[in-house]
């Protein structure tokens, strides 16, 4: 403006507030910079929002056309190990939160008690949903890699299933829709695990600088957006949960 | 051509570009992979996108010099195939949608708003390393032997039939989509919060608004390619999916969610294209964009309406007559901003000052074809034509008159108009009029016998032809010669420009943006303090007020 044409092409006046080391340069208070790097990460959340609605409606599509062979693909999951992983992952949103809370209350041993329960839930989460893919892969249930349609073509073969659901046997071309089933199964969860991997790695990263006290001395954005990320994370598993575990109970 | 220009340059024989600037700031190849600086990361992504225009450029070439004969005289169908298929994936995802947001939009939109930087200076950065990563994937996928499925990536073709490059061509698409939501995010961001005191929203330049429309569209319709792409791929791996109607897909579902992003990817193109030309139209008219409100809204409008008109691509797959009314009458809607904008730019020209500096001739042009890109797209809107035109060369000519007669024209309007600020001196005037010309005869030349084409029935994506359609390719193939040389002649002189040009000063053109009233080339922080905004958007005679008390000042 005015006064910079004067001055532009003079030497920079380098005007040096007070601040603290945490504000990057280019922001004027500590306040814009949390505003804004928190207004983008919900931006960001944003961009997951649609990322996920494309499976999610590929997802729906498919079930209203093949509903036999989504509903008999489900009991093929273990609700157990669903509910347990459901379980998992809250009690880990709740200690995220735990964890954000102590950076800002500034308790570094709190802290770091809160990052390492979240991560060793985000773990077992991630152990669980192993051993449920595992499984798939021993009953073939692999689509395009390893896939048998006998547990829907003749349902009383796999015993363990039979016997809670007493499932009829499906038309052959339903049957082999229950692949479809489980393909966006596995996109879902291999998407959602992918997340998660993601935000364990970020969470190792906060865990070693959270041990030099980078997140206890006032300066709690980064712990906080990645908050909002890990809640988010966990939202995405409260839709998947109901939709690929629990076809035929609501 | 009129003698009468605004161009006022500082005395050359005392003149000196700064020596503090943020090009000599720091010097060494890391102090420009590492840097933060927004007009750094913009200058990047100037020679990034530049070098994949040129081959993008030359695949267009391959593409008419096979056109010149009705035979399939230079290469053979299945070449052919793969050649208009790479021309296409890489002049939209690599040149058209990051040209002005990147490139433009980053080393303009920080001072604009009266900012040191955009919001996330590493985000930035990110996103042209993957920008630089798809890129090198895209160029694999060339060099791997190409991919055939044209830009679109059409299911099943792109799932089951082909046994091309699929994999790589669409990891390269995903991983520059995340470079272009980052861009994206970081102006929504940076226009929300980084704003100099003063600078309310209606005091924005039309710049500003029109990025901020396109962010929106890449921040929402992106993501949704990106999925798209994540389940062709693994459809293709694992042979069993959602879209291939052999396994119980639905191709239509592929369609959707293909132009769901894919529409809005338009207008990702075109908005800040609009952005350009308000800047330069009120800067060579001397005069306030007219309606400055309604130009402001009518971009918002066109982020909005963008996301409901996108089974207009669709009209011919077989989606209901229902479905494709309502999308047709949302189609015709989207005319209605466009409409807004060139009323409202030719009502600033009128009793304007007006003046003919390059950046206005290709405004100009801009104005021009992108209103016949935009009438012919009512005419594809409206289902009776389209599934007469559609899949013909009446398609092909109305998006090359939007993408490269708007954009191309206003990329390179913008380009010569901060090309003052970005480097510190002068292009040749003449000269780059002369290109200005060039470039709107061969435009014209090349495409508008397309549009003849196209109604006559010529379908697109053959490589041969009936003999009896050979002249008007003769003449488009011709048109695209004086075109290339078109682009050709900037790519020269401005490099020439980078050392002979005449030394620009603060403010060439007299405009009135915040980036014009600090150095040339500006500092890293782009303003010795941070501005504070006192006046509206494009007001002239403050600009004159502030001049004669420098003046004053001085003496």
């Amino acid at each position: 403006m005015s006064d910079s044409t004067a001055t532009a092409n003079g030497a920079v006046a380098e005007v040096h507030h007070e601040h603290p080391s945490y504000q990057r340069h280019h922001f004027e208070s500590v306040e814009q910079q949390f505003d804004t790097t928190n207004f983008a990460m919900w931006l960001f959340l944003l961009t997951e929002v649609m990322f996920f609605g494309g499976l999610f409606t590929s997802y729906l599509i498919m079930r209203n056309w093949y509903y036999p062979a989504f509903v008999e693909g489900s009991h093929q999951l273990s609700i157990f190990w669903g509910t347990a992983n459901t379980a998992v992952l809250l009690c880990s949103s709740f200690t995220m939160a735990m964890a954000v809370w102590s950076a800002e209350v500034r308790r570094k041993g709190m802290l770091l008690l809160f990052l390492g329960l979240t991560f060793v839930l985000g773990i077992g989460f991630l152990g669980i949903k192993g051993i449920e893919w595992h499984e798939k892969w021993e009953k073939s249930h692999v689509p395009g890699l390893r896939y048998s349609e006998a547990s829907f073509l003749n349902p009383a073969s796999d015993k363990e299933v039979y016997k809670e659901y007493h499932d009829k046997p499906l038309a052959p071309d339903m049957a082999a829709k229950t692949e479809q089933y489980f393909f966006l199964y596995f996109a879902l969860t291999g998407m959602h695990a992918l997340h998660m991997v993601i935000g364990v790695g970020i969470l190792i990263f906060i865990m070693v600088r959270a041990k030099s006290g980078a997140y206890t001395s006032g300066h709690v954005t980064f712990v906080e957006n990645f908050g909002l990320y890990w809640h988010f994370v966990d939202i995405i598993w409260i839709f998947l949960y109901p939709l690929l575990y629990l076809i035929s109970r609501y | 051509m009129s003698a009468a220009t605004i161009v006022t340059l500082p005395d050359q024989s005392t003149a000196r570009i700064p020596k503090m600037n943020f090009l000599t700031k720091e010097n060494g190849l890391l102090s420009w992979l590492l840097t933060g600086d927004h007009k750094r990361i913009a200058t990047l992504y100037l020679i990034s996108i530049t070098f994949f225009f040129f081959i993008g450029g030359a695949l267009a070439g391959l593409i008419r010099l096979e056109l010149l004969t009705p035979q399939t005289s230079l290469m053979a169908a299945d070449t052919y195939n793969k050649v208009f298929s790479m021309h296409g994936l890489i002049m939209v995802f690599f040149f058209l949608v990051p040209s002005v947001p990147a490139t433009i939009g980053n080393f303009v939109v920080p001072m604009m708003v009266g900012a040191k930087d955009l919001a996330l200076p590493k985000i930035n950065l990110l996103s042209w390393y993957l920008y630089v990563l798809g890129g090198c994937m895209m160029i694999y996928t060339m060099a791997a032997g190409g991919v055939d499925t044209g830009w679109t990536f059409t299911t099943p073709l792109s799932t089951h039939y082909l046994n091309t490059n699929v994999a790589s061509a669409a990891t390269a698409v995903f991983i520059a989509g995340f470079s272009s939501i980052f861009t994206g995010l970081n102006f929504i961001v940076t226009i929300h919060k980084m704003r100099c005191p003063g600078m309310t929203w209606f005091r924005l330049p039309l710049f500003i608004w029109s990025n901020y429309a396109a962010s929106i569209l890449m921040v929402l319709g992106t993501p949704v390619l990106a999925i798209v792409l994540v389940l062709v791929v693994l459809e293709r791996t694992v042979h069993i999916g959602v879209f291939d109607p052999a396994y119980g897909g639905d191709p239509i579902l592929f369609q959707h969610l293909f132009w769901f992003y894919s529409h809005p990817a338009v207008y990702i193109m075109i908005l800040p294209g609009f952005g350009v030309i308000s800047e330069v139209i009120s800067t060579f008219s001397r005069k306030r964009v007219f309606g400055y409100t309604a130009v402001a809204f009518s971009s918002v409008a066109i982020a909005v309406f963008a996301f409901f008109v996108w089974a207009h691509h669709m009209f011919i797959m077989g989606i209901s007559n229902y479905s494709a009314i309502v999308f047709s009458l949302m189609t015709m809607l989207v005319a209605v901003p466009s409409a807004i904008k060139i009323f409202n730019w030719a009502f600033t020209l009128y009793k304007g000052s007006i003046t003919f500096e390059t950046p206005m001739l290709y405004a100009f042009g801009f104005m021009g074809l992108f209103t016949i890109g935009g009438m012919t797209g009512v005419f594809l809107g409206s289902t009776g034509t389209d599934i007469q035109l559609t899949e013909t060369y009446f398609i092909v000519a109305h998006f090359h008159f939007v993408m490269v007669g708007g954009m191309l024209m206003s990329f390179l309007s913008g380009i010569h108009f901060w090309w003052p600020k970005w480097t510190g001196r002068m292009y040749p005037e003449k000269l780059s009029q002369l290109a200005a010309l060039t470039t709107f005869i061969g435009f014209n030349l090349t495409f508008f016998p397309q549009f003849i084409l196209g109604t006559l029935g010529m379908p697109r994506r053959y490589a041969a032809y009936p003999p009896e359609f050979q002249a008007l390719n003769v003449f488009s193939t011709a048109g695209a010669t004086v075109l290339g040389v078109g682009y050709l002649l900037p790519i020269l002189y401005l490099t020439w420009s980078l050392k002979y040009g005449a030394i620009a000063g603060d403010n060439p053109w007299q405009a009135t943006g915040l980036e014009w009233q600090t150095q040339s080339p500006p500092l890293t922080e782009n303003f010795p303090e941070i501005p504070i905004m006192d006046h509206e958007a494009y007001d002239y005679e403050w600009l004159e007020k502030q001049q004669q008390k420098e003046v004053a000042s001085v003496g």
